[in-house]
C-alpha cells in the first residue's frame, strides 16, 4: 500500500486496528526517505527507529488499548531535542551535538506511542525563508527541484508533501511553518504563543517561537495539537488556558461566520499576481453563508520593522551560548580564550546567522536600546491590542501566506532584504501572538500551490482549524 | 590622609541565598561538592532549556530587603545581562536591571550615619574556573552556576575604610539573622566590590571613580580602601589625573593593579528576559514575608539587656553571631537562667570555639547537656571545680553528663545514716531544742537542716532531714 497517500488519521486507524505494523510503516518511510535523498529534506534517519517499531509491534501483540500515536512515524525539525539523538539546527557549529534530554513535545509524542524516525533540514538556527541557509545544503521543494522548499521548516514541509512521514513538526518564529507549508502544498499551523511548550526547542527569538504541526490535512494538524498543546511546568511562558478538542470543528460549515481582511492586506493583495484568486475565494466563502469584512489594523505595516528588531535582538542573546567552549565545535586554531570565541563563531556560524547576530547586538547596545528594542517592544504591544480590536468584528482574519509560489533556488539568497520581505504576511501572527494556519487553496502561474492564511483569536486554534478544513475539503480538493 | 580631601565610597555586595535548590532549576544549592555534580541541562544552558523560577529565592530576597528597610517592587521581572566568559554557560546572566526586587533601605552606623541602598536585585551566580598551574589547563565547575544571589548596591555614602567595614559587618549580621544567607566570605558566599573616588572637600562634584575587585575578606576591603585612597590623593597631589578603571586587589602584596580601563568596559546589552513572565508582588505577599521575618540582631540585643538584664557588652557578644544567639536562646528554653547561661557560654564555650575548628556551639556541647551541668551546680550537687571537670568530660565524650557524673562518682550522696547521725548529735548538744520545737517547729526544723547542710557542704537531701527531725520530735 502507498502509505504516503494516507492522512495521519488513516494511518492511526490502520495501526489501531492492527492492519499494519509499526515495522512495515517505518520500513516504508525509511525507504521512501532514501528514495528522495536528492530532495535533501531529511538530515538523518535515526538508526533506532526500526528497533523501536519492533518493540511497538511486540507491545501491540499483548495489548488492546493502544496509545493514540502508537507506531506513528514522525519527523522532527532539527531544532527540537530528542534524548540521546543528534541535533544540529542545520549548523556546522553543532555538527556533533547529541541532546541529553527531550523536548516536552518530543516527550509527549513518545508517551503517546509515536516513533521519531529522523530530523529534517532547516535554515541554520531557523533563520531564513528558503532552507538555503542550512549548513547541510538546500532542501528542495517537494514539487519542483529547482524551487526552494521555503523556510525555515523547509525540510519538514517538503518531507510532509513527499509523504516521508505520517506528520512532521516545525517551528515558527516569523512564518517558518506556514510559508514552507504554503510552498509545498501542505497544512501548517503556528499555535498561539504559549499554547505549545517551547522547552527543548532551540530558541531563536524566545518571545515569538512556537512549535507546530506540518500536516497533510487540517484534521491531522488538529489530532497532533490535541497531543502537544497545554501547559508545561518547564516553560513559564506556556499558558494555563484549558485545552479544547481541536478536532471538534472538523466537517463544520462556515454559515454565519465573519472573515476579516485587514484593509492593508487588500491593498497588498493587489500587488501580488493573484488578486483574482483571492476575490474568487471570497465569493466562494460568501456563497456558503460567510461574510467578508474589511477590518482596520492601523499599524500592520510596522510588522516587518518591529520583527527585524526584536527577532535579531533575542537571537543574538540566545546564540551566545554557542561559543566553542562547551558542546559546540571549537576552531582548531584557537588557543587563547578570546580566540576560542572569535575563531569558532567566525568559522562555524553561517552568513545569515552572523548578519542577525550583528543586527541584534547593534539594537541592544547601550545608547541604542531605547531607540530600537524598547520602542519595537512597545509597538508589538500596540499591534497586539489592534488585533484584539479587529477580532471584535470577525471570527478570523484571512491573509495570503506568501506573495506567490515557491521561488527559484538562488533567486533571493543574495538579497537579504527581499528575503526578509517574504515574511510580510506571516510575522504579524507571531508579533500579535495569535494562532495562524496556512492551507493550500489555489495554484499559481507555475502550477505550484498557494497558501491561504487563516489567523484566529488568541487560543482559538479550534476555529481556524475548522475553517481551514472547510476550505481544504470544499475548495482546494474540489478542484 | 590629607585633611583637605574626602573619600566617597559605594559598595556592591553579592550574597548567595541559602535556598535548597538553584534559582532557575531544581539542582542542589550546596558548596564544596564534587565538581559538576549539581548540574542539569538548565543550569549549564543547554540549547532549548528554559528557566523555572524558584519561589524560595524570591521570598528570601524579599526577606533580605525587608530586614534592611527596603521597599519591595510590586512587579517581579528579570533581564539578561550579556557577556562572554567560560563560567557563564548561556553567555548571559539572568539578572534584574529594570525592576530590582528591593528599592532603597539602608543601615545605620554607630556614628549615626545612615548608609543607603540604591537597590537590591536578584540574579543567578556563574560557575567557577579552576586553573591547573601544572598542566596550564583551565577547568570549569558549574556547581555554583545558577545559585541565587542578591546584589546590594549602595549609594556613595561611605567615607572611610572603618565605615565600610562596619557597614559590611552589620549587613552580614542582618542577612545571617534574617536566615537569608550564610555570608561565608571564605566560600565566596559573600563578595564585595568597592567604588571609590576622592575629592577636595571644597569641590561639589564627585571625583573619577575606580572600581576594586577581588576583595576576599572585610579586612581586605579595609586595606584596599586605605591603599586606594592614598594612591588617588598622591596621584592628584603630584598633578596627575585619576583614570576611570577597574583594579584588582592583591591582598598578599597589599597593592592593587589596573585590570581594565573604561574604554575596555563591557556593554552588557541588557534586555528583558523573554523566558520568564513578569509576576505581580501584592501587598499581601509582602506582609506575609514581613510577618515571618526573624528577629533582627538589634531586637535581640534589646531583649537581652532589658528583659534578661545582661550588660550591653555581654549582649553584644551573644549576638555577634547568629548561631551563638540561637544557642543561647535554645538553652534558655531548657533552663531559664539568662545570666548564668550567658556567663557559661561566654567564659567557657566561646573560648573553646575560638581555639578549635568548631563552627557551631551545638557541635561542642548540646544545649541540653550544658543545662544539665549548670543545673547540677546550681542544685549544689557538684562543686564549681567539679562542674568544669564535668563540662570537659562531656565535651570530650559527648555522653550524657548525668551518666558521666554518676560513673565517676562526682555527685556525692550523703547516706541516711550520716544524716541521722548529724541530727542526733545536734540534738544531743542542744537538748533545749525539743522544747522550743513545740512553739516554733518550722524555725527549729530549718535550723537543724541548716546545720546538716553546713556539715555536708549542702549535699544532704533536705527533705529527708525534715522527715527525720519531725519523727524525732514527736
Amino acid at each position: 500500500m502507498e502509505y504516503c497517500e494516507l492522512s495521519l488519521k488513516q494511518i492511526i486507524d490502520l495501526l489501531q486496528n492492527k492492519q499494519v505494523t509499526a515495522n512495515e510503516l517505518v520500513t516504508y518511510y525509511i525507504r521512501r526517505i532514501k528514495n528522495f535523498k536528492d530532495k535533501n529534506c531529511v538530515l538523518e534517519i535515526f538508526n533506532d527507529a526500526l528497533e523501536i517499531a519492533n518493540e511497538k509491534d511486540e507491545y501491540a501483540k499483548t495489548h488492546e488499548n493502544l496509545p493514540i500515536l502508537h507506531g506513528v512515524p514522525i519527523l522532527l525539525k532539527d531544532n527540537i531535542c530528542y534524548e540521546n539523538h543528534r541535533l544540529t539546527c542545520a549548523s556546522k557549529f553543532m555538527e556533533n551535538f547529541v541532546s541529553p534530554y527531550s523536548a516536552t513535545v518530543t516527550q509527549k509524542l513518545l508517551e503517546n506511542g509515536a516513533i521519531i524516525i529522523g530530523r529534517t533540514n532547516m535554515d541554520e538556527f531557523a533563520m531564513g525563508g528558503s532552507t538555503e541557509n542550512s549548513a547541510y545544503g538546500v532542501a528542495k521543494n517537494a514539487l519542483d527541484d529547482t524551487k526552494v522548499s521555503g523556510g525555515s521548516s523547509g525540510g519538514s514541509a517538503s518531507a510532509m508533501a513527499l509523504g516521508l512521514a505520517a506528520i512532521t513538526l516545525g517551528s515558527d518564529t516569523g512564518g517558518s511553518i506556514r510559508q514552507p507549508a504554503s510552498f509545498n502544498g501542505v497544512v501548517g499551523l503556528k499555535p498561539t504563543y504559549g499554547r505549545v511548550s517551547r522547552y527543548g526547542l532551540v530558541a531563536f527569538a524566545s518571545s515569538l517561537d512556537q512549535i507546530g504541526p506540518i500536516a497533510k490535512t487540517s484534521e491531522d494538524a488538529a489530532i497532533l495539537m490535541n497531543i502537544i498543546a497545554g501547559h508545561d511546568n518547564n516553560d513559564q511562558t506556556s499558558s494555563l488556558e484549558s485545552v479544547p478538542n481541536y478536532t471538534a470543528n472538523i466537517d463544520k460549515d462556515i454559515n454565519g461566520k465573519t472573515f476579516g481582511v485587514p484593509s492593508q492586506i487588500l491593498k497588498l493583495i493587489k500587488t501580488t499576481k493573484y488578486e483574482d484568486k483571492y476575490q474568487k475565494l471570497f465569493k466562494f466563502l460568501t456563497s456558503h453563508g460567510a461574510t467578508i469584512k474589511e477590518v482596520e489594523i492601523p499599524d500592520y505595516e510596522l510588522s516587518l520593522p518591529i520583527y527585524y528588531i526584536l527577532a535579531p535582538a533575542e537571537a543574538t542573546s540566545n546564540l551566545g551560548r554557542f561559543d566553542g567552549i562547551k558542546y559546540t565545535k571549537r576552531s582548531e586554531d584557537a588557543y587563547k580564550i578570546d580566540e576560542i570565541y572569535n575563531f569558532s563563531r567566525t568559522k562555524f556560524f553561517g552568513d545569515e546567522v552572523k548578519r542577525r547576530i550583528m543586527l541584534g547586538n547593534f539594537v541592544l547596545s547601550s545608547g541604542y536600546y531605547d531607540a530600537y528594542y524598547a520602542k519595537a517592544k512597545r509597538l508589538k504591544e500596540m499591534l497586539k491590542s489592534e488585533v484584539i480590536e479587529a477580532f471584535k468584528l470577525c471570527d478570523a482574519l484571512l491573509l495570503p501566506t506568501t506573495f506567490g509560489e515557491a521561488f527559484k533556488i538562488g533567486e533571493k539568497s543574495t538579497d537579504p532584504v527581499s528575503m526578509y520581505a517574504e515574511d510580510m504576511f506571516t510575522i504579524f501572527a507571531n508579533l500579535t501572538e495569535i494562532p495562524s494556519i496556512s492551507v493550500p487553496f489555489e495554484k499559481g502561474e507555475n502550477g505550484l500551490p498557494l497558501g491561504l492564511q487563516i489567523a484566529g483569536k488568541h487560543f482559538d486554534e479550534k476555529s481556524i482549524i475548522g475553517f481551514a478544513d472547510f476550505i481544504e475539503k470544499n475548495y482546494w480538493e474540489a478542484k | 590622609m590629607k585633611s583637605e580631601y574626602e573619600v566617597c565610597i559605594g559598595l556592591e555586595i553579592h550574597a548567595e541565598l541559602k535556598t535548597n535548590t538553584k534559582v532557575f532549576c531544581s539542582c542542589k544549592n550546596s558548596f564544596g561538592d564534587k565538581p559538576n555534580t549539581n548540574v542539569c541541562p538548565i543550569c549549564i544552558g543547554l540549547p532549548g532549556t528554559l528557566p523555572i523560577l524558584n519561589k524560595q529565592a524570591v521570598l528570601l530576597a524579599m526577606r533580605a530587603g525587608l530586614a534592611l528597610g527596603s521597599t519591595i517592587s510590586p512587579v517581579l521581572t528579570f533581564d539578561r545581562k550579556h557577556y562572554f566568559y567560560p563560567d557563564l554557560p548561556k553567555a548571559y546572566q539572568i539578572s534584574q536591571n529594570e525592576h530590582p526586587i528591593c528599592i532603597g533601605g539602608g543601615i545605620k552606623l554607630d556614628n549615626g550615619k545612615f548608609v543607603r541602598f540604591n537597590h537590591i536585585h536578584l540574579e543567578e551566580d556563574a560557575g567557577k574556573l579552576v586553573h591547573d598551574p601544572f598542566t596550564d589547563e583551565t577547568y570549569i565547575d558549574y556547581n555554583r552556576g545558577g545559585v541565587p544571589l542578591i546584589e546590594h548596591v549602595t549609594e556613595v555614602d561611605l567615607s572611610s575604610a572603618d565605615e565600610a567595614v562596619e557597614f559590611l559587618t552589620k549587613l552580614r549580621q542582618t542577612l545571617v539573622f534574617a536566615d537569608v544567607a550564610d555570608c561565608k566570605m571564605e566560600q565566596g558566599g559573600m563578595r564585595c566590590d568597592v567604588n571609590l573616588s576622592v575629592k577636595k572637600k571644597t569641590d561639589s562634584k564627585l571625583g573619577t571613580k575606580v572600581e576594586m575587585k577581588n576583595l576576599n575578606s572585610f579586612k581586605a576591603v579595609g586595606r584596599a580602601i586605605e591603599y586606594e585612597t592614598n594612591r588617588q590623593i598622591e596621584e592628584l597631589e603630584n598633578g596627575g589625573q585619576i583614570i576611570q578603571e577597574t583594579r584588582k586587589w592583591d591582598d598578599t602584596k597589599g597593592i592593587s593593579f589596573a585590570m581594565r580601563s573604561k574604554a575596555e568596559s563591557k556593554d552588557y546589552r541588557y534586555m528583558p528576559e523573554p523566558d520568564t513572565f513578569s509576576i505581580e508582588i501584592t501587598e499581601n505577599d509582602v506582609n506575609t514575608v514581613k510577618n515571618a521575618l526573624p528577629m533582627t540582631p538589634q531586637a535581640r540585643l534589646d531583649k537581652y539587656t532589658s528583659e534578661y538584664g545582661l550588660s550591653d557588652y555581654d549582649a553584644k557578644i551573644l549576638i555577634s553571631e547568629k548561631f551563638i544567639s540561637d544557642y543561647y536562646e535554645e538553652c534558655l528554653k531548657i533552663y531559664c537562667e539568662p545570666k548564668t547561661l550567658a556567663n557559661w557560654i561566654m567564659t567557657d564555650l566561646l573560648k573553646i570555639l575560638k581555639d578549635n575548628s568548631y563552627s557551631t556551639l551545638n557541635e561542642i556541647i548540646s544545649a541540653q547537656n550544658l543545662c544539665t551541668i549548670i543545673k547540677l551546680l546550681d542544685d549544689k550537687k557538684i562543686s564549681r571545680n567539679i562542674s568544669k571537670e564535668l563540662l570537659n568530660l562531656t565535651i570530650e565524650t559527648k555522653e550524657n553528663p548525668l551518666e558521666i557524673a554518676n560513673k565517676n562518682k562526682m555527685i556525692e550522696t550523703i547516706s541516711e545514716d550520716k544524716i541521722t547521725g548529724i541530727v542526733d548529735s545536734v540534738l544531743a548538744e542542744k537538748p533545749e531544742l525539743y522544747e522550743t520545737y513545740k512553739q516554733e517547729p518550722d524555725k527549729i526544723t530549718n535550723f537543724i537542716v541548716g546545720q546538716v547542710m553546713k556539715q555536708t557542704q549542702g549535699k544532704a537531701d533536705a527533705s529527708f532531714v525534715k522527715e527525720y527531725v519531725s519523727k524525732k520530735m514527736n
